[in-house]
């Protein structure tokens, strides 16, 4: 245990730290985000869009946007470990003792942590907009946002490790993952308004329960039904993400 | 230190099964130095990666360093040291974050490390590129670098892919120093690959050389050469017929069996052939043979290569930057 913990952090370390020198590199990776917060988020909280007031539209669109970061950054930061694999970075790292859980763990951590300061600057964006945000909420999301990039990342970090050698399946497997989870999630439109075949197939996406209790944690209603079903969705995502990856990377190629 | 019994892999790509290596018998003594020495393809690395715990074995058992790589690995790999083939350090990562980060993971603490790290980087003449990432090293810089890493942990087992591949021959030289030195000091086992024969000839004490993911020779380089009948005098005559009094002169020298003739060139086998080469050519003028050309030489690996396989292990090979002689001269014009 001491091992993992050790390792983690030493892993974890070792990822940030180039994040770090570059900070603008993260600010950078936001402009998609930013792009569709600003842009459907004026349409949706404009006079014609039919929803609620600017202040409710707000509480409902920020989470959604904070989720399709998740998607995005997490689900497909595993191209880093297929890059790190096709020269001799990763059989060097594997070669010594290191925990491979706590490797896998620490990377995961790393794009996270990355998230979580997005989605600070995605919060802190959206409320000259007319957000006035709930901060224990707030915190709960983001908490909620942390652990769905650690399950999310390890899920992209099998499928890298999954598509070695050329990696070719990674970019495939990736995409066909990405939008299914991201459009039937609901979070750039109500899956609620869609028709019977569409939530039909919404309920079968961890992600859309995951919006739905990031919607109620981020407007502070803690105790709603949607958020214990959001909470289990994330657990189940990240221990099958971390107990796979770490799997796949013991077995060797 | 190894003890690998019927060692094999084999790879499943595109419908097929590739047979890299077919079942290697492998012991190596504490304090040996190795060589194994092949052409591309030849299953150097596999057999590398198989003794590092990188790659199950599909057949056969190895035991390293006194564990069994397929149920013990956890155990083989604190106490190996690899440098693999590849370049091994993160693109983005600087120098010494790396080899700090690697004394780590093998468990050494955060002051330990980072006085490895440093002493390393002074050792291996990288203590100005320390702050530098990897992506921005020249090639020979990026090795040093590799092998800094593998040496982080001071492992009683040391395995080198290729270490000097892509080198100057100062850098070449400098590594090999290194290696050297370390084994001089600490003792360590070290098992490596290469592709250039002078290298294997003049540092390994042993060479095994693989050929279709076989051993098809294990030795000391002086007992393989032995092997071949010592070395060789090839003299050329005018005529035909002056070849065939050579020949038989040839033949007191050593046995006639050991004595080749092919039109006006003759070829003869024997111990010591740089001493024996003048007294030969005395001997054919006092025939009256009319010798054109005459050379001794010693055999190389390349020739045992050659006699054991029917091919030149050069050909296969890349160009090998030692023997520029082989690559056409282009004059300045
Ligand atoms: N992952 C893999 N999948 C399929 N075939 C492989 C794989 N790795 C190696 N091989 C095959 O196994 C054989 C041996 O490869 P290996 O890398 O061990 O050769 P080598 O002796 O190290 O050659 P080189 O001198 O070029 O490095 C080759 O024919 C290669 O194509
Ligand atoms: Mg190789």
């Amino acid at each position: 245990m001491r091992k993992f913990l050790q390792d983690t952090v030493t892993s974890f370390h070792r990822e940030i730290r180039p994040e770090l020198r570059q900070p603008w590199g993260i600010v950078l990776a936001m402009a998609q985000p930013v792009l569709f917060l600003v842009l459907f988020g004026s349409v949706l909280t404009g006079p014609h869009s039919g929803f609620g007031g600017a202040e409710t539209t707000w509480q409902w669109f920020v989470p959604g946007i904070l989720i399709m970061m998740c998607l995005v950054g997490p689900l497909s930061c595993g191209h880093q470990l297929l890059s790190e694999s096709s020269g001799g970075q990763l059989e060097r790292i594997l070669v010594t003792p290191v925990h491979r859980a706590a490797l896998i763990t620490g990377r995961t951590l790393k794009e996270s942590v990355t998230l979580c300061a997005q989605a600070v600057l995605i919060i802190a964006i959206a409320t000259p907009f007319g957000l006035t945000p709930h901060i224990p909420g707030a915190l709960a999301t983001m908490l909620l946002l942390t652990v769905l990039g650690i399950g999310l990342s390890a899920f992209s970090h099998l499928l890298a490790i999954a598509a070695r050698p050329s990696g070719n399946l990674f970019w495939v497997a990736t995409q066909l993952l990405l939008f299914p989870l991201m459009l039937l999630s609901g979070v750039l439109l109500p899956i609620s308004a869609g028709p019977a075949w569409l939530r039909g197939l919404a309920a079968v996406n961890p992600v859309a329960y995951v919006v739905d209790a990031a919607r109620a944690l981020f407007a502070g209603q803690f105790l709603a039904p949607a958020v214990l079903p959001g909470v289990v969705a994330v657990a189940v995502v990240t221990a099958l993400g971390l107990g796979l990856a770490t799997r796949a990377l013991r077995r060797g190629s | 230190m190894i003890e690998a019994r019927g060692l094999g892999r084999s790879f499943r790509t595109g419908g097929q099964t590739v047979v890299a290596v077919h079942g290697i018998d492998l012991t190596v003594a504490e304090g040996e130095l190795v060589a194994l020495l092949g052409p591309n393809g030849a299953g150097k690395s596999t057999t590398l990666r198989m003794l590092t715990t990188l790659l199950p074995p599909t057949a056969g058992t190895a035991r390293v360093a006194g564990a069994d790589v397929r149920t013990a690995p956890e155990w083989v790999r604190t106490a190996i040291g690899y440098v693999g083939q590849h370049h091994a350090a993160g693109e983005n990562h600087r120098v010494r974050d790396e080899l700090v980060t690697q004394g780590r993971w093998y468990g050494l603490g955060p002051r330990r490390s980072r006085q490895r790290a440093d002493h390393l980087l002074d050792l291996l003449d990288l203590t100005a590129l320390a702050t530098r990432r990897p992506a921005t090293l020249s090639g020979g810089q990026r090795r040093r670098v590799d092998i800094a890493l593998g040496l982080m942990h001071q492992p009683r087992l040391l395995f080198l892919d290729e270490p000097s591949a892509g080198l100057d021959p100062r850098s070449r030289a400098d590594i090999w120093a290194q290696i050297l030195r370390l084994r001089r000091e600490h003792g360590i086992t070290v098992v490596l690959t290469t592709h250039y024969l002078d290298e294997a000839d003049r540092v390994a004490e042993r060479v095994v050389i693989v050929d279709a993911g076989r051993v098809i020779a294990d030795g000391t380089p002086a007992r393989l050469k032995a092997a071949l009948g010592g070395d060789q005098i090839r003299i050329t005559t005018e005529t035909p017929a002056d070849a065939g009094v050579a020949a038989s002169i040839g033949a007191r020298f050593t046995t006639p069996e050991r004595v080749g003739t092919d039109g006006t060139a003759v070829t003869l086998r024997l111990v010591r052939a740089d001493r024996e080469l003048p007294r030969f050519l005395r001997e054919l003028d006092h025939a009256g043979v009319t010798v054109t050309t005459a050379a001794s030489s010693r055999p190389s690996l390349d020739d045992v290569f050659l006699t054991l396989t029917g091919r030149r292990l050069r050909e296969s090979g890349d160009a090998d930057p030692v023997h520029p002689a082989t690559d056409p001269v282009h004059p300045a014009s």
